[in-house]
């Protein structure tokens, strides 16, 4: 926990009903761990929904785990991987109090997230391409199993909903980035940074599960 | 008792009923026991500790360890039979016996269709043998539908892709009533069957005549024979006859005639039709109305789908 | 979580007596004025208020559907609506009182007046977020309304497929509505552990916490861990009827069982979200009308956490008939009845609690009275249906109906007008006109008592629910039952006329009319903006009666926050100091 002292920095962003700015980091840190707990309910439904498919259909899921790429994915994840790092940089920087880093951090963060929406917007067109569409749109010759459109209503429902929250991640880290070339943060305020690190790596961790249940079955 | 278990509970007619019943009476009985006892107590306290004055002081009593863990242990053995004793009910409910009589149920919106060993077919009537245990396999054809019927105190889920199953051993010829207890819509209220438990002798007879599913009585004309299949399909609990609007065009005067189709186009009201309409529902539908009619393939045979169209001609 | 505060050193601080005046000339609701105020404003208690009036506008949309439905039933076949109305008004009926109504009813409503006030807080952890906490209920309730002008919906509120992903109307939209909502849920559950975990007073320890807050506490775990399983069922299913993804439909390879386990697994608990706030309530009122210290505190506060997270392991019970495999509904029926326990215990320790109290029966004591009958009854008959055999026969009949009418409006909804009368002279400072109050609770309790009693044994007789047409035989219950639903509807427009006029003609209420020794009754009649002009200290706990009220108006002398500090309260030279 980082060493709030009393000085005159904190009580620009203090609010009026905590009793110190220790208070309202650790309220808002708290607070956020929650809302993760929550998060990780919302995709919980989806998960248990995977686990029950892959029990009925294990076959269906072999084979159709081919179709995916797994070089791409396997970037996707380095890059995934590598901006979990920068924000926990940016966050470093904020208490050591380098403000120009913690911008520049920031900064990567949100290219290296634009990265990884990209390579999965490329993959989602190739596969619309052949015809893989969700459920009932379903059109793929290629995969000889009557339930594979199962599969890709799971693999589309899970990609997707990890992507919104992959932009709604973006959305944040520019609104820090701006923050912080205003020069909002420092060694004594940086709880938006940290606070929205930690929404960063559950991104990240909920993708390092998706990764090897849709990529790397065999 | 007997007035009162009249007044609560339909008559018990398969051999597990009564095993459901007393059951029911023991929670009750014992709910109502713990219920009065409780509202005597609070009555009671209310009153001996009313207020008198406004400075009174109450003695301060925080808890007490044995009389919590009594109040904890007691209701948790109480429970505790319950939950046992229903479980054992169940089981005697699910465990079908070996020589059951098997009858398929099918259920759609919104009737209830059975499917006997020889072929025969019957919609809305169930027909058993007496004494005898039954064992029915169920499945739907669109959504989830429950098949209840109180006076043997079962109820099982038919559900759409799978087969459920119940079994049940009415002793006594005699009807019972099947309700659906699954909502499914429109005509939810109305999706009922008759279970009608005959002696064994008279069930053979009756399965031997209607072997190989309907055919036309003899001396009925096949309008009026359509007619009947109309109702016994609740075709007319959507399609009305009279020219009242339902969930599906009405009947009356539509032979001949030219109807708008949902897809711009129009189509003329034939023989062919009527007959593709009632096999693919979902192929050419009236401009106005949902798709949300099932197909009769397999149900329906030709002779069958024949007479409605006759019974539909005579709809002027 | 306190690691570095508590570590601190042993702090003797200076306190004083802060005895709050009746009512001072400034208070929360005129030193900032103006609708705009109202909209933008981050105030607990205004954000409470606005939900109140919400709740209550949803509650009467919703009692007004269930007496056409009523009314409907007077006659076997059609009596006055088609039978698709009758089942778009019992589905809407269903889903307003729920998400509308019920599940933010304590919580939202009272327990955002109230939660801060009796930590001795400002306001909540994250003032903002609970504002938009409300605008997204409301946004979503918008939504919510838009699906019954467009459309409509006729799945009931359980949205069961593939019924729900092949029939026409707005489902979409009211599952996106409902998903809304469900976030708001979410939020506020979010807030009010933090709140409760961040924001308690000096001295005010876990041992000290009113049971009102550990009911809040147990309710908003429920809502963090269950609501997001609701919010993702019900996107697949709407994601079902856009995209046809097949999850939950047998035709292209889905499960529609698997939809009941995803919904269940959030809505067993939100039964719990609907009515363990209730017994937090129940809690404070029994306490402060008999004047006595609460029996079994602990047993009070645990068992509420113990509902909450066996209320997660329970769902199957609501599927012994679905086709779920024999084994699954044994442990489902055995975990069922666990939940029974610490239920019974509560019953058990507030009776307990009346025991040589000093027991005044105003009216919102004799609203938890209605509670305790009620209550009694819901649950018993839950027993009933967690015994599996049993559950076979009455599944899905009116008796299950009854039951559940008994637990939540019978329970919650009688807790909700008591907690409403208990801290009505705290949100507006009036007195209302407490014989009305007391006609009324009795008008309420039989009306309910003739509307539901009847489809007990309707339900045991077979009756099915959700029917537009029945069997003549039951005409005389749905009667008796349809007479009772209109005096129960009169009995709600008399509690609304009364308050509302209380508001204009009411008298002047002094700060602490019950004479209650909790802290939201030790500062004046209406609150001031932030609460409290002085940072409260506690040394008692809430429901010591036997210390003097002295004790409890309790303040920070001198500046300084006294939090993160172990308290040791001198006074006047005088060691008070709590253990």
């Amino acid at each position: 926990m980082a060493n709030h002292s009393s000085s005159a920095s904190e009580s620009r962003f203090m609010q009026h009903h905590f009793v110190d700015a220790d208070q309202q980091f650790d309220a808002a840190k708290m607070g956020m761990w929650i809302f993760l707990v929550t998060e990780i309910l919302f995709f919980g439904g989806l998960f248990a929904a995977y686990v029950v498919y892959r029990l009925w259909y294990p076959e269906l899921f072999t084979l159709a785990s081919e179709e995916l790429n797994t070089l791409w994915g396997g970037v996707n994840t380095v890059v995934l991987i590598g901006s979990s790092l920068t924000v926990a940089m940016a966050i470093k920087s904020a208490q050591l109090n380098q403000k120009k880093n913690i911008a520049i951090n920031l900064g990567i963060t949100l290219a290296l997230a634009g990265v990884f929406m990209v390579i999965k917007y490329f993959e989602w067109t190739h596969k619309f391409h052949l015809g893989i569409f969700p459920g009932e749109f379903y059109s793929f010759e290629g995969i000889d199993h009557p339930k594979a459109n199962i599969f890709f209503s799971l693999y589309y429902l899970m990609t997707g909903l990890h992507g919104i929250h992959v932009v709604i991640g973006m959305g944040l880290m520019a609104w820090l980035l701006w923050r912080s070339l205003k020069g909002h943060f420092n060694s004594e305020y940086y709880t938006p940074v940290e606070i929205t690190g930690l929404y960063w790596h559950l991104v990240d961790i909920i993708w390092i599960f998706l990764f090897p249940l849709f990529y790397l079955i065999d | 008792m007997d007035a009162l278990n009249d007044l609560f509970l339909p008559p018990a007619k398969s051999t597990l009923a009564s095993q459901t019943d007393t059951l029911f009476w023991f929670v009750h009985l014992s709910s109502l026991a713990l219920t009065i006892g409780l509202i005597a107590v609070i009555v009671y306290f209310v009153y001996k500790y009313r207020r008198k004055s406004e400075d009174e002081v109450t003695p301060l009593i925080t808890h007490n360890n044995k009389l919590e863990v009594t109040w904890s242990v007691i209701p948790l053995i109480l429970v505790l039979i319950v939950f046992g004793w229903g479980y054992q009910v169940f089981m005697n409910q699910r465990v079908v016996p070996d020589d059951a009589y098997e009858v398929n149920v099918t259920a759609q919106k919104w009737i209830w269709q059975f499917q006997y060993e020889n072929g025969a077919r019957t919609t809305g009537e169930l027909h058993v043998p007496a004494g005898r245990p039954i064992k029915l396999v169920m499945s739907s054809n669109d959504v989830i539908h429950s098949f209840f019927v109180p006076d043997y105190r079962l109820k099982q889920d038919v559900v759409p892709g799978r087969y459920t199953e119940m079994w049940f051993n009415a002793p006594d010829p005699g009807e019972s009533i099947v309700y659906c207890t699954e909502y499914c819509g429109t005509d939810h209220s109305n999706m009922l069957a008759n279970i009608i438990v005959h002696e064994q002798d008279d069930f053979e007879n009756w399965l031997a005549e209607n072997a190989g599913g309907a055919s036309k009585p003899d001396d009925m004309p096949p309008a009026e024979w359509g007619k009947q299949i109309a109702q016994e399909y609740a075709c007319s609990t959507c399609h009305s006859a009279d020219g009242s609007q339902m969930v599906g065009p009405t009947w009356k005067g539509t032979f001949g005639s030219e109807e708008p189709l949902a897809d711009g186009s129009t189509v003329t009201v034939d023989e062919n039709y009527i007959r593709e309409s009632i096999l693919e529902p979902n192929a050419k539908v009236v401009e106005g109305y949902p798709a949300v009619m099932n197909t009769y393939q397999g149900q329906l045979n030709d002779e069958q789908i024949n007479a409605i169209i006759e019974y539909i001609k005579t709809l002027k | 979580m306190d690691t570095a505060e508590s570590s601190s050193t042993l702090n003797k601080i200076q306190v004083q007596r802060f005895k709050p005046d009746d009512n001072p000339d400034k208070h929360y609701l005129n030193e900032e004025t103006g609708l705009w105020s109202w909209l933008t404003t981050v105030d607990h208690k205004k954000i409470g208020i606005m939900y109140l009036a919400s709740i209550t506008f949803f509650f009467f949309i919703g009692g007004l559907m269930a007496l056409l439905v009523r009314t409907e039933l007077w006659t076997p076949a059609k009596t006055f609506i088609e039978a698709n109305t009758y089942n778009q008004l019992f589905t809407l009926h269903g889903a307003v009182m729920i998400f509308l109504f019920l599940v933010p009813s304590v919580p939202a409503a009272l327990g955002n007046f109230i939660l801060p006030l009796q930590l001795g807080a400002k306001d909540v952890a994250f003032p903002r977020l609970n504002l938009l906490s409300y605008y997204l209920y409301l946004a979503g309730s918008f939504i919510a309304v838009y699906a019954i002008f467009s459309g409509g919906i006729d799945t009931g509120w359980t949205f069961y497929t593939p019924y729900s992903s092949s029939t026409g109307g707005a489902v979409t939209t009211m599952t996106f509505g409902v998903f809304v909502i469900g976030f708001s849920s979410i939020l506020t559950g979010v807030n009010f552990i933090t709140t409760i975990h961040k924001m308690r007073a000096p001295g005010l320890t876990w041992d000290k916490l009113p049971l009102f807050c550990w009911g809040l506490y147990a309710t908003s775990i429920i809502q963090i861990l269950a609501t997001p399983v609701l919010a993702i069922t019900l996107a697949l299913v709407a994601m079902e009827r856009i995209l046809g993804i097949g999850i939950f439909d047998p035709a292209l390879g889905g499960d529609p069982v698997l939809y009941q386990h995803f919904f269940w697994f959030y809505s067993h608990p939100a039964v719990y979200i609907m009515i363990v706030p209730g017994f937090g309530v129940v809690s404070e009122i029994i306490s402060t009308f008999s004047k006595k210290h609460i029996f079994g505190y602990w047993a009070i506060a645990l068992s509420s956490l113990a509902i909450a997270f066996i209320g997660f392991l329970v769902w199957g019970h609501h599927m012994f008939v679905s086709g779920q495999a024999t084994l699954a509904s044994m442990v489902f029926s055995f975990l069922t009845f666990l939940v029974g326990i610490p239920t019974g215990i509560k019953m058990f320790n507030w009776t307990a609690t009346l025991y040589k109290g000093s027991i005044k029966l105003a009216s919102p004591l004799l609203y938890i009275f209605g509670f305790f009958f009620l209550f009694l009854v819901g649950g018993l008959t839950g027993i009933v249906l967690g015994s599996i055999a049993l559950d076979v026969h009455l599944h899905d009949t009116y008796y299950v109906v009854a039951h559940f009418h008994f637990v939540m409006v019978g329970g919650m909804v009688m807790a909700f007008l008591a907690g409403l009368h208990y801290w009505w002279p705290k949100i507006t400072g009036k007195m209302y006109n407490e014989t009305m109050a007391k006609i009324a609770c009795g008008i309420i309790f039989v009306g309910f008592n003739v509307t539901f009693l009847p489809q007990f044994v309707m339900g045991s007789q077979g009756m099915p629910r959700r029917y537009f047409n029945y069997i003549e035989q039951f005409q005389p219950f749905h009667q008796v039952s349809t007479i009772g639903s209109y005096i129960l509807g009169l009995g709600f427009l008399m509690v609304f006329y009364y308050l509302v006029k209380s508001i204009y003609r009411g008298k002047q209420a002094p700060a602490n009319p019950w004479g209650s020794r909790a802290l939201e009754w030790q500062i004046s009649a209406m609150p001031p903006l932030h609460n409290f002009h002085h940072t409260p200290v506690i040394i008692n706990g809430p429901y010591d009666y036997h210390k003097p009220m002295e004790e409890f108006q309790l303040g920070l002398a001198e500046s300084g926050n006294g939090h993160g500090h172990d308290v040791e309260v001198t006074k006047e030279g005088e060691d008070l100091s709590a253990e």
